[in-house]
Order: C-alpha cells, then sequence, then structure tokens
C-alpha cells in the first residue's frame, strides 16, 4: 500500500527518487549502532540451523513472511535478559492481538547451559510468544555472525558469564532489516517501530 | 495470559509492605530493596534498592552480604556500542543530597552461588555496608521472573 503510494508520487521522477533515497539513508541511519560498522543481513540471506525451545529445527528462511523480532541472551544472565524479556512482554502486550502475526525469538549465546528444555522453563515466565533457540556453538556463532552482533565469554572465578549485543533486532516481513531497539530505550519509541512493521506487512 | 494472571494472584497475596517501608541510616534512607524469583539455585540473582543521601557529605555502598547468597557482588550494567557487560563495582558512590538507584540496566549486587531458591513473595535480608554511615539490614522482596521494579504502591520521588 505505502510502495503504491511512494509510486504515485514517483510520476515525478527524480523528485521521488530522491525522496527514496532520502528515507532510505533515514532508516539506515536510524538502525545502527553506535560503533556496529555493517547492518544485519536480511533474513533471506542468513543461513543457519538452530533448535527451539520446544525441540524443533528452526531455520531462518521459515521467517519470511511475518515480521521478525530476535534478541541475544542466556538464562544465566541476572540483570539485562530478563529487563529485556519483560520489556518485551510489555510491548507484546501492548500490541495485543496484532503481535501474533510476529516471531519473536531470543537466540541463547550460552548453549553450552541453555538446552531447550532450559529456555523452555525459563520461558513460561515470560509472554508465550518469545521462542526460544539454541544449537551448536558453531551455529550460534553463523547466527551472531549474519546479524553483525557480538558475544564473548567472560571467565568469572570458578564461573563465567557473557558480554552480549543487547539490542532488539527489527525485521520487515520480507526479511529486510528493520532497526534497532537499543538497550534503554523508551517504550514511546520502541512502540511504533514495531507497529510499523506490522503495518507495512497487513 | 495465563502467567500474568499468575503473576498477578500472587502479587495480591503476597505481602510486599515491609520491603517498601523505608529503612533509616544516619542521613541515608533506603527504600525499594527488590529482587526477581529465580528457577532453583544455579543462577545467579541480582538485587536492586533506592539509596537516599539527604545529608552534606558523601558515602558509598562499600559492599552487600546475605544468607541467600554465597558471594554477593556489587557490578554494574555497562552498554557500549550495543554490548552489555558487567563489571565489577568496587564501590557505588552515594553523594551528598542525592539519589542513588540499583535498579534494572545499572548497578545492582549480584547474588552469585544461591543458596536457597528465590521466591515470588517472599522476602530476605540483604545488609547493606556503607563507607561513612555503617552497615544496616533491610528486607528485600521478591517479585516476579518479569518484574521491573519493586513494586510499591506509594513510590517516592
Ligand atoms: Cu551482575
Amino acid at each position: 500500500m505505502r510502495r503504491r503510494t511512494l509510486l504515485v508520487i514517483g510520476a515525478s521522477g527524480v523528485g521521488a527518487l530522491a525522496f527514496t533515497l532520502g528515507l532510505g539513508w533515514w532508516q539506515n541511519r536510524d538502525s545502527l549502532q553506535p560503533g556496529s560498522a555493517l547492518l544485519p543481513l536480511p533474513i533471506g540471506k542468513m543461513s543457519f540451523t538452530l533448535t527451539n525451545h520446544r525441540g524443533v529445527t528452526v531455520t531462518p528462511s521459515e521467517w519470511i513472511g511475518r515480521p521478525t523480532m530476535v534478541f541475544f541472551g542466556f538464562t544465566w544472565c541476572p540483570d539485562v535478559c530478563p529487563t529485556t524479556l519483560s520489556d518485551i512482554s510489555l510491548w507484546l502486550q501492548d500490541l495485543g492481538p496484532d503481535a501474533d502475526r510476529m516471531n519473536i525469538f531470543l537466540v541463547s549465546v550460552d548453549p553450552e547451559r541453555d538446552t531447550p528444555q532450559v529456555l523452555a522453563d525459563y520461558l513460561s515466565n515470560f509472554d508465550p510468544r518469545i521462542t526460544g533457540l539454541t544449537g551448536s556453538l558453531a551455529e550460534i556463532k553463523r547466527a551472531v555472525e549474519v546479524f553483525r552482533a557480538t558475544f564473548e565469554k567472560v571467565p568469572r572465578e570458578d564461573d563465567y558469564t557473557i558480554d552480549h549485543t543487547a539490542g532488539v533486532f527489527l525485521f520487515r516481513a520480507d526479511g529486510r532489516f528493520g532497526g534497532i531497539i537499543d538497550y534503554h530505550e523508551d517504550r514511546r519509541v520502541a512502540l511504533p517501530k514495531i507497529q510499523r512493521l506490522l503495518k507495512a506487512a497487513s | 495470559m495465563k502467567y500474568l494472571l499468575t503473576a498477578l494472584l500472587l502479587s495480591l497475596s503476597a505481602t510486599p509492605v515491609l520491603a517498601c517501608e523505608t529503612v533509616q541510616l544516619g542521613s541515608l534512607e533506603i527504600s525499594e530493596a527488590w529482587s526477581r524469583a529465580s528457577i532453583g539455585m544455579a543462577r545467579p540473582g541480582a538485587f536492586y534498592v533506592t539509596i537516599r543521601n539527604i545529608g552534606a557529605t558523601d558515602d558509598a555502598l562499600a559492599g552487600i552480604a546475605t544468607p541467600v547468597s554465597g558471594k554477593p557482588m556489587l557490578h554494574e550494567t555497562v552498554v557500549k556500542d550495543g554490548v552489555a557487560s558487567m563489571p565489577h563495582a568496587p564501590a557505588i558512590p552515594v553523594p551528598a543530597d542525592s539519589t542513588v538507584q540499583l535498579e534494572p540496566g545499572g548497578y545492582h549486587g549480584m547474588l552469585m552461588g544461591l543458596t536457597q531458591v528465590l521466591k515470588e513473595g517472599e522476602t530476605f535480608p540483604v545488609t547493606l555496608t556503607f563507607r561513612d554511615a555503617g552497615d544496616v539490614t533491610v528486607p528485600v522482596a521478591i517479585r516476579g521472573m518479569g518484574a521491573k521494579d519493586a513494586g510499591c504502591v506509594d513510590k517516592k520521588d
């Protein structure tokens, strides 16, 4: 719908092209995290195989057709991850049934401890529309890489913690990157970002 | 939806009143101490609290102790270039005439080596050690895993 409107305006040629480019530039700038040089690949170009918290194999190609929200975390994470999960649960609550038309994934960066069963137990405390993904370390690394995210295991005495990308990645229904909701971003800013994806997909 | 209902029912029947009271230590007012329910004891917990210094001299939170954790520490969550890390905070400054919050995504008490399961609706004690003001023990409300604050009704300032 929106694209058609743009095309109609596009009758004036050059002006519309400039407008479209301008829009693209604005969206990219808006989505870029400071310090990150690259944007995530579109979902259609991603390649990895993970297992969800119900034990089912998942590949990103299955995500196309619905807007997608992805974030990285781990269930041993005491501060950032439960906070992000409750933020997302609150957004989903605000979006209501509209959010049923989205894919929402937590990708574990701690496959050593986060088995599908562990993820299932943990996620039962949050919105049931959030799906946990885990897998071999090699596949997790492939996933992290195509999102241009990072994670690093940090030893801590007889234990370890994991530094990881904290933002929530958004993708349009066709798989194109649709922005990042930064950690600490106000929900008055976060919600419209998701609503825009949903509106474009309806 | 079910988890929401459960959370609602639990929060109605629980008594977080105690933990919402302000505890005074000299010119420090400590309030809204809370933590999240844990799944078992293997994962570390986090402790949050609000400290108000109504005095004219600076102080600092130097450490915490609690029977529920074998290794409690002060941490600060830092998000740099989009990446979250959790360095150890040797002390948390509590400047004169200001309010400092240990809160999600910022300073927090890291409760490693849990000695008991943290159950929603219950409380546990945490002793705060201040550089100058000394020690004070406060009750900590255990809230649901999705909680983002102490859930005190008559929240100050
Ligand atoms: Cu910590």
